[in-house]
């Protein structure tokens, strides 16, 4: 102990103070500062890589999801559409069946009713042709017969017969 | 004459150990001392003890010449003293420890390692314990360790703004030998830093924790170098950082870490009931205020300091044995102990490094004292 306290230099302990404190003041502003700054920079640019990297992935697993999502809703919805298709398919077919039915309906009592009108007018038409034709005929008839005496008595005969008869 | 020295320079070991003692009569010294293992052995242990210490000159190596002198490379540094003003002058005048040194009419002589004042003469009066009684005068000298944390100082400065250059002009990505200390930095900062100061507060610690962790570990590698650089091993230096953490840490302290230390028990007893356990337990805590960075310098200085020790030892066994086992033999085993030495000179700045961030981690800590206790 007392030899080292002999050893001991002030001059060493002086310059050795003076140049360490000097250099380390001198290393950090020009050297630790950066080369930590720079280190420090540098790996959290590497975690934000990572970072980066870590969301690109989940945000392509969404997307894949959403993409998923959105063909299976497609699909859904052509389905639906498929099958709202064949409904409205299949309703207007009815629809027109129907119409037609109706139309055809219609135009069968019109027909009909048509028919009944031209038959009454027919029937009526020929009433009065045959009328005329009867009153044509008896003129005739009677002319012919009123002709000659015998005739006309005969004819009162037969009439009277025709009378008594009934 | 005076030239050749100055170009072939100053220190090392052999000078300083084997002349000082032995000033008087040098050559015979010399003599026995290469005689009897004893003696070698002696020169070995004073070898390691003064490559231990602090040197006012940069010494790489020394060697004997053929003229029987000896002759050391390197360089000399500048000594600062204040004694009745500034003094500035090289080292390079003490000649490796052995003239005395005239400055402006006073005259300086080093001992052990330190400068006093003399005589002319350079004469050192000890005491009975065998200390000094000379005038030792304010010593800021530029020495051989100063000028390592000098350079370690531009290593690092230079290192690491050029790594936090590459960031900016790279796209955040580090670029050659920041690919190497970028992995160090994370792992002070999620794996010392994070876990022992917590999330929020990590961040105004950390260039201190960088700072702390690259300086000791550079050092400690400096260390191993075959120049004899011993600067964390220095009971000054480690001083030094331990009072920085010990002042981060008290400064940054929150309420809770002061109630900590003087209301431990918190609202979970009457006070009648804590003044006896407190009589005791309040001093036990404000010790360790102190004892903590204690621990931390004793800690760096006593490891490298063994470990230089051990591998010095090691190699000296070639000179103590002087046989034909001992080269292989040092060799191997001094080779082990330098890769041994690598892990604990990165283990020692790591131990540093964490002890520190745990204390700021308590002197930040906030919590409800009265559910925690």
């Amino acid at each position: 102990m007392e030899k080292l306290i002999n050893d001991f230099s002030l001059g060493l302990f002086f310059w050795q103070t003076v140049l360490f404190v000097l250099l380390l003041l001198l290393l950090r502003k020009f050297a630790w500062k950066p080369i930590l700054n720079a280190i420090n920079e540098r790996e959290e640019g590497i975690k934000n890589a990572l970072s980066a990297a870590e969301n690109a992935k989940l945000e392509m697993e969404n997307l894949h999801a959403d993409n998923e999502k959105l063909l299976q809703e497609a699909r859904a919805e052509r389905e639906t559409m498929i099958k709202e298709a064949r409904e409205i398919k299949a309703k207007m077919i009815a629809d027109a069946k129907d119409e037609a039915k109706q139309e055809a309906d219609k135009m069968i009592v019109q027909a009909q009713t048509a028919i009944e009108n031209e038959k009454k007018s027919a029937i009526a038409d020929l009433k009065n042709q045959v009328a005329s034709l009867s009153v044509e005929i008896a003129e005739k008839v009677v002319k012919n017969e009123l002709s000659n005496k015998d005739k006309q008595l005969e004819l009162v005969d037969k009439m009277l017969k025709d009378a008594t008869l009934n | 004459m005076h030239k050749k020295t100055l170009v072939k320079l100053l220190v090392i070991l052999f000078a300083i150990t084997s002349s000082f003692g032995y000033a008087n009569d040098k050559s015979k010294e010399h003599k026995s001392e290469g005689d009897s293992k004893e003696s070698r052995k002696q020169i070995v242990k004073e070898f390691i003890q003064h490559h231990l210490k602090d040197t006012y000159d940069f010494g790489i190596y020394s060697y004997k010449g053929e003229d029987g002198k000896e002759h050391h490379v390197g360089f000399p540094l500048p000594v600062i003293l204040i004694d009745n003003g500034l003094k500035i002058f090289s080292s390079s005048k003490f000649h490796h420890g052995e003239e005395v040194a005239e400055i402006d009419g006073n005259y300086y002589k080093q001992f052990h390692g330190k400068i006093y004042k003399t005589d002319a003469k350079g004469t050192i009066s000890l005491d009975e314990e065998e200390h000094p009684t000379n005038e030792k005068p304010l010593d800021f000298s530029i020495t051989k360790n100063v000028v390592m944390i000098m350079v370690t100082f531009l290593l690092m400065f230079f290192l690491f703004k050029g790594l936090a250059k590459s960031y900016a002009t790279n796209n955040g990505i580090a670029k050659g030998a920041g690919r190497f200390f970028e992995p160090i930095i994370i792992y002070i900062r999620d794996e010392i830093a994070r876990p022992n100061i917590g999330d929020e507060k990590y961040k105004k610690y950390m260039p201190y924790l960088l700072t702390v962790f690259f300086f000791i570990w550079f050092l400690n590698m400096f260390g191993l170098t075959p120049f004899g650089i011993n600067v964390t091993g220095n009971i000054a230096v480690t001083a030094a950082l331990a009072v920085l953490t010990f002042i981060i840490t008290n400064f940054t302290g929150t309420k809770d870490y002061w109630k900590h230390i003087f209301d431990p028990l918190g609202d979970s007893m009457p006070w009648y009931g804590k003044l006896p356990i407190y009589i005791i337990l309040v001093p036990i805590e404000i010790l360790g205020v102190f004892i903590k960075p204690f621990a931390l310098l004793i800690r760096l200085f006593a490891n490298m300091t063994a470990g230089h020790v051990v591998l010095g030892s090691l190699l000296g066994l070639i000179y103590i044995f002087q046989h034909w086992l001992g080269g292989p033999l040092s060799f191997g085993l001094s080779f082990a102990i330098s890769l041994i030495e690598l892990l604990v000179a990165l283990l020692q700045a790591y131990i540093f490094t964490m002890l520190s961030a745990l204390y700021f981690g308590f002197a930040s800590e906030e919590h409800e004292h009265a559910e925690a206790h």
